[in-house]
């Protein structure tokens, strides 16, 4: 499997979900000797960005509309790196409930759609801002 | 947001015109089901035939109008499932929550 590693940087905006799944789900359909279920990976990558990006948008600051998401999509010896980088508060899975199946709510599955995709997932402060941090391994 | 709202007899069939229900269209969707509820129309059925995509915050707006729903009697039925719009549910354990058809005929059928 070829290193690949690609740069994302939109404006703090939801309309801009849609293009960093879709440039998600062709990373997975690029990828050179997976043996998986490409299709599944696809949706998989998708979705966490979709996820993770709209995450860090939601919990930006107010005053965080004209700033970037940087994003950073990754694949660096079988694994699959993406890290989200967000300029406000950004938010923190592990300061989150878990997911109560027997209540459904209308919120709070994101961080729970996240983990039950990717093998490791971890927040952390960065200059201006925090990063999430989620890798798949790909074998 | 790309939307269909049909009346039936005493069910309303909307239909999601859009390859994704996620965070940017989400709000709008739940907008447009608590208008219907004003009304006082409360059995609908929402079918998913079009949409590719769904997150966490499309499966939030459904939930909100299955809750809202149930709270005025009403029921909120779902069609039209792709295989990994289906996965979501199967997931999040939703599918114990909806009633799921294949398509809309069935679903009005059941009201």
């Amino acid at each position: 499997m070829d290193n690949v590693e690609i740069d994302i940087k939109v404006p703090n905006q939801t309309r801009y979900l849609s293009l960093i799944g879709k440039i998600g789900e062709d990373v997975a359909r690029t990828l050179k000797r997976y043996r998986g279920d490409r299709e599944e990976l696809a949706y998989q990558i998708n979705l966490v960005l979709t996820e993770a990006t709209s995450n860090a948008i939601l919990h930006a600051s107010d005053d965080a509309a004209d700033r970037t998401i940087h994003i950073n999509i990754a694949v660096i010896n079988r694994n699959l790196h993406i890290r989200v980088f967000d300029q406000g508060q950004g938010f923190d899975p592990e300061a989150l409930p878990n997911q109560d199946f027997q209540e459904p709510g209308e919120s709070g599955r994101g961080v729970y759609i996240i983990r039950s995709i990717m093998d490791k997932v971890n927040f952390s402060r960065v200059d201006g801002g925090h990063v999430l941090e989620m890798i798949k391994f790909l074998h | 947001m790309n939307i269909n709202i049909e009346e039936k007899a005493a069910t309303v069939l909307i239909e999601i015109k859009e390859e994704r229900l996620d965070a940017h269209n989400s709000s709008e969707l739940k907008t447009q089901i608590l208008a219907l509820f004003d009304e006082g129309k409360n059995n609908l059925v929402i079918d998913l035939q079009d949409v590719r995509f769904v997150d966490s915050s499309g499966l939030g707006s459904l939930v909100s109008g299955f809750k809202n729903a149930s709270a005025r009697n009403g029921n909120l039925k779902l069609c039209g499932l792709q295989p990994q719009v289906k996965s979501m549910f199967d997931l999040t354990r939703l599918h114990r929550v909806f009633e799921i058809f294949p398509g809309a005929e069935e679903a009005l059928a059941s009201f």
